[in-house]
């Protein structure tokens, strides 16, 4: 005989509109061992809480079941709550009559149905229900930061400052990101340089922190808390031990590479550092260029490096580290334009995508801040910017990427002051929502930009009079107007999507983390958990999550950090209790479990003969239990018995 | 009126569950038909869950875990794909239809998969009718 309380949240109207609450109360009632049954307007606010607690005492209740939303998102609220009130946590069984009823259902007597149904369930299960002990583990005090954009920059600093050990592992040759490859930054017009590498600087010259360029994650075990990292560090074939930055190697490396840095604007040599700020200072050898790799002669670098510091024989090696919580900021690529044919990116010359123009922007790009034409002399003296290209699209993304009505507003204003090109505007929407970044706009309306609102449909060099001789013709409806326009200029600048990293969804198996529908990863809820993911301990931060600009992205960065805090600032951590144990007078010593376990939790005692689970390594998933041929284990929490009451209960009630 | 199925639904916690909140969170319309029960893992369940499910007197079982490889556990999923399978021959074995047992692998961001699914698989049990091959009445019988 149990005594159970049973409360029904109206959570507003969101449950109230589709179920009858009091009906549903008056049903759980009829229910065997239920004592109380009480509504309230939101179970989860203060006085809903205190009714529950208030209940415990005055009825003497030793299970409590709330009706309201999904678990995943007040399990631990109320499993508090009952616990605060004497109860033990794992007596408590969440009705998520919310997600799972209200919110899919239109009809009133149809969801009201399907609420007392799983309430039913609920009370089967909770009457076998058992008090379980919660487990402390040692936490790890490091944090792992991957990624080594502005985010994970951020994030590593705020974390080192707050005196945790941070290891920055960043897979190019230096930390920077896409931050760095910009000019100006909106809508202030900062150098991006001038704010971003002191920061750069500051993760090498912190204590606390280690630097890993060049490295990549391979391989996360353990769980938060307690994960145990593998980093491979790619061979750079210098020793940065012994290097001292002098870069005399790279003046005389005959090997051509093309510069990623400066989006293949330029060429760069086979031993390189990817810009003149790069951090580290140090330069590594790029294998597939290098003439030494290539034919086997050459060792120029060698040669001239006074510290001995070419290492030809070097391999990848791979360390392995321990951290209590992960930060995840792998950014965003640009999506690729030359599949839009239409717009003859890699046809016409003159078409460059947004990257490319910050490097022609930047004083310490490729052409030195000129802004010129492919040909690296002659200055554009018309050019149409055309936004939304790939985004707020259904057949590429329909997503609003969010910062290009921005940046390509920037653009404008930058060819204003570079040159004395005519400037047109090809947008969809202006979309300006930030802080001055209206007042931006508005500033641009003033400069003599031509603004034109429409979808650029295609962009061709077929000319229909003498006066588009020589120039890019960019066809696009002005919907404002009401009219076809043929724009000629020198030079079309596509203000592209961002989109997932290519290799994004490799980072969220190695992390267990679920993506989105584009491939962004999820954070655990939209809005209150926006940096938390499902995997526990890591953490994510800037447009890994969905493309965002530089202020946010700090924003978020700041918030994973504190995140991350909160769990290695603490000494010891409690685990879900809800593991597997063995019976032992049941159990034949087959081994299935010890073979099916991903985490090495069962294992076999010789001198008895049968399994044993060491409650320390468990997850919970339950997979032994449903492995073991003599039902010896059981999964506590998701017991046999606990689940086939609560189907029993499910299927009892009539449709 | 038509035949109104009852069914069984199980889903893993960080895939298919949250995927089903998802539908709800996005407010998706679905039909009543599905009464899920939460476990952690897909590779929880054991077939005895499902023919104890249809004991009960569920019309339809469905089942949803994570996409193979995604699964939250590494590997909970691949098990439980094969321990499915071999479920789906003993119903067959036994006579069940097979339309009345599905497994779908739903990640937590396709909430509107979610609700195709239990579309889809209400008008397929409908159209099947009653299940009374396993179904265990109050009486014995």
């Amino acid at each position: 005989m149990s005594r159970i309380g049973v409360f029904v949240c109206h959570c507003g109207l969101n449950i109230a509109k589709t179920v009858r609450v009091p009906e549903v109360v008056e049903f759980a009632k009829t229910l065997p061992d239920v004592v109380v049954a009480q509504e309230y307007k939101f179970m989860c606010s203060t006085p809903g809480q205190e009714i529950i607690q208030g209940d415990i005492k005055k009825h003497r209740l030793d299970r409590v079941i709330v009706a309201a939303c999904s678990p995943l998102m007040h399990e631990k609220t109320f499993r508090k709550v009952i616990e605060n009130a004497g109860l033990n946590q794992y007596l408590l069984t969440i009705v998520n009559i919310r997600e799972h009823v209200s919110w899919v259902t239109e009809d009133e007597e149809v969801g009201t149905r399907k609420a007392k149904a799983l309430i039913n369930g609920a009370v089967y299960r909770a009457r076998l229900l058992n008090p379980l002990t919660s487990r402390f583990i040692d936490v790890n005090p490091n944090v792992l930061v991957v990624g080594g954009g502005i985010a994970g920059i951020q994030a590593a600093l705020e974390v080192a400052d707050a005196g945790k050990k941070v290891y920055l592992v960043e897979r190019t040759p230096s930390v920077g990101g896409h931050m760095i490859q910009f000019d100006k930054t909106f809508p202030t017009l900062d150098c991006s340089a001038c704010i971003l590498t002191p920061k750069m600087d500051a993760v090498n010259q912190h204590p606390n922190i280690d630097l890993m360029t060049y490295c990549e994650v391979t391989e996360v075990k353990g769980f938060v808390g307690n994960f145990t990292v593998t980093v491979k560090q790619k061979a750079r074939y210098i020793d940065h031990e012994k290097c001292n930055g002098c870069l005399a190697c790279t003046e005389k490396c005959p090997g051509k590479g093309v510069s990623e840095f400066d989006e293949g604007l330029v060429r760069r040599k086979a031993v390189y550092i990817p810009f003149p700020q790069a951090v580290p200072q140090k330069p590594v050898i790029d294998r597939g260029v290098c003439v030494f790799f290539k034919t086997g002669k050459c060792r120029l670098c060698e040669k001239v490096c006074e510290q001995g510091a070419v290492d030809f024989e070097q391999e990848d090696r791979f360390e392995e580290i321990q951290v209590g919580a992960i930060i995840v900021a792998t950014g965003y690529d640009l999506m690729d334009v030359k599949p839009l044919v239409q717009y003859g990116y890699g046809k016409y010359p003159g078409v460059f995508h947004s990257l490319e123009v910050e490097r022609l922007f930047n004083s310490a790009g490729p052409t030195g801040g000129k802004v010129v034409l492919r040909d690296m002399k002659t200055a554009p003296r018309s050019v149409a910017i055309l936004h939304c290209i790939g985004s707020r699209d259904k057949n590429h993304f329909e997503y609003c990427s969010r910062v290009c009505c921005m940046y390509s507003l920037k653009f404008a204003h930058l060819f204003k002051e570079k040159t004395e090109a005519n400037i047109y505007q090809l947008y969809i929407d202006m979309r300006a929502p930030g802080k001055a970044y209206e007042e931006f706009y508005a500033r641009l309306l003033e400069e003599d930009v031509k603004f034109v609102r429409g979808k650029a449909a295609r962009v061709t060099e077929n000319k229909e009079n003498p006066e588009e001789a020589g120039k890019l013709i960019v066809e696009v409806d002005d919907t404002l107007a009401g009219q076809f326009m043929r724009i000629p200029v020198d030079m079309v600048v596509l203000s592209p999507a961002m989109k997932p990293r290519h290799d994004a969804k490799d980072v969220a198996r190695l992390l267990n983390l679920s993506t989105d529908k584009y491939g962004f990863l999820m954070e655990r809820h939209p809005k209150l958990a926006p940096l938390s993911t499902m995997t526990d301990g890591v953490f994510i931060a800037g447009a890994c999550q969905f493309p965002k600009d530089i202020p946010d992205t700090v924003s978020q960065a700041l918030g994973a950090a504190a995140e991350a805090l909160t769990i290695v600032t603490k000494a010891k951590m409690e685990l879900e209790a809800a593991t597997a144990v063995v019976n032992p007078a049941a159990c034949s010593g087959c081994m299935n479990c010890v073979n099916v376990c991903p985490y090495g939790a069962p294992q076999m005692n010789a001198e008895k003969g049968i399994s044993e689970i060491n409650e320390a390594l468990c997850k919970g998933c339950g997979l032994c239990a449903a492995s073991c041929p003599t039902s010896a284990i059981i999964a506590r929490h998701f017991a046999n018995d606990q689940i086939m009451a609560e189907m029993e209960g499910l299927m009892e009630m009539e449709m | 009126m038509s035949f109104d199925p009852k069914i069984l639904g199980i889903a893993c916690n960080w895939c298919t569950y949250t995927g089903a909140d998802l539908a709800g969170t996005t407010r998706m319309k679905y039909p009543p038909n599905v009464r899920v029960i939460r476990v952690m893992c897909s590779s929880r369940i054991n077939p005895s869950f499902i023919i104890r499910g249809f004991q009960l007197g569920a019309d339809g079982v469905l089942v949803g875990g994570c996409h193979p490889g995604d699964c939250h556990y590494g590997t909970g999923n691949l098990y439980a794909r094969r321990k499915l399978a071999i479920t789906r021959k003993i119903l067959d074995f036994a006579g069940m239809e097979p339309g009345r047992f599905r497994v779908e692998w739903i990640s937590a961001s396709e909430g509107n998969r979610f609700a195709e699914v239990v579309r889809e698989f209400t008008e397929q049990v409908r159209t099947l009718g009653p299940q009374t091959k396993f179904k265990i009445t109050k009486n014995g019988q």
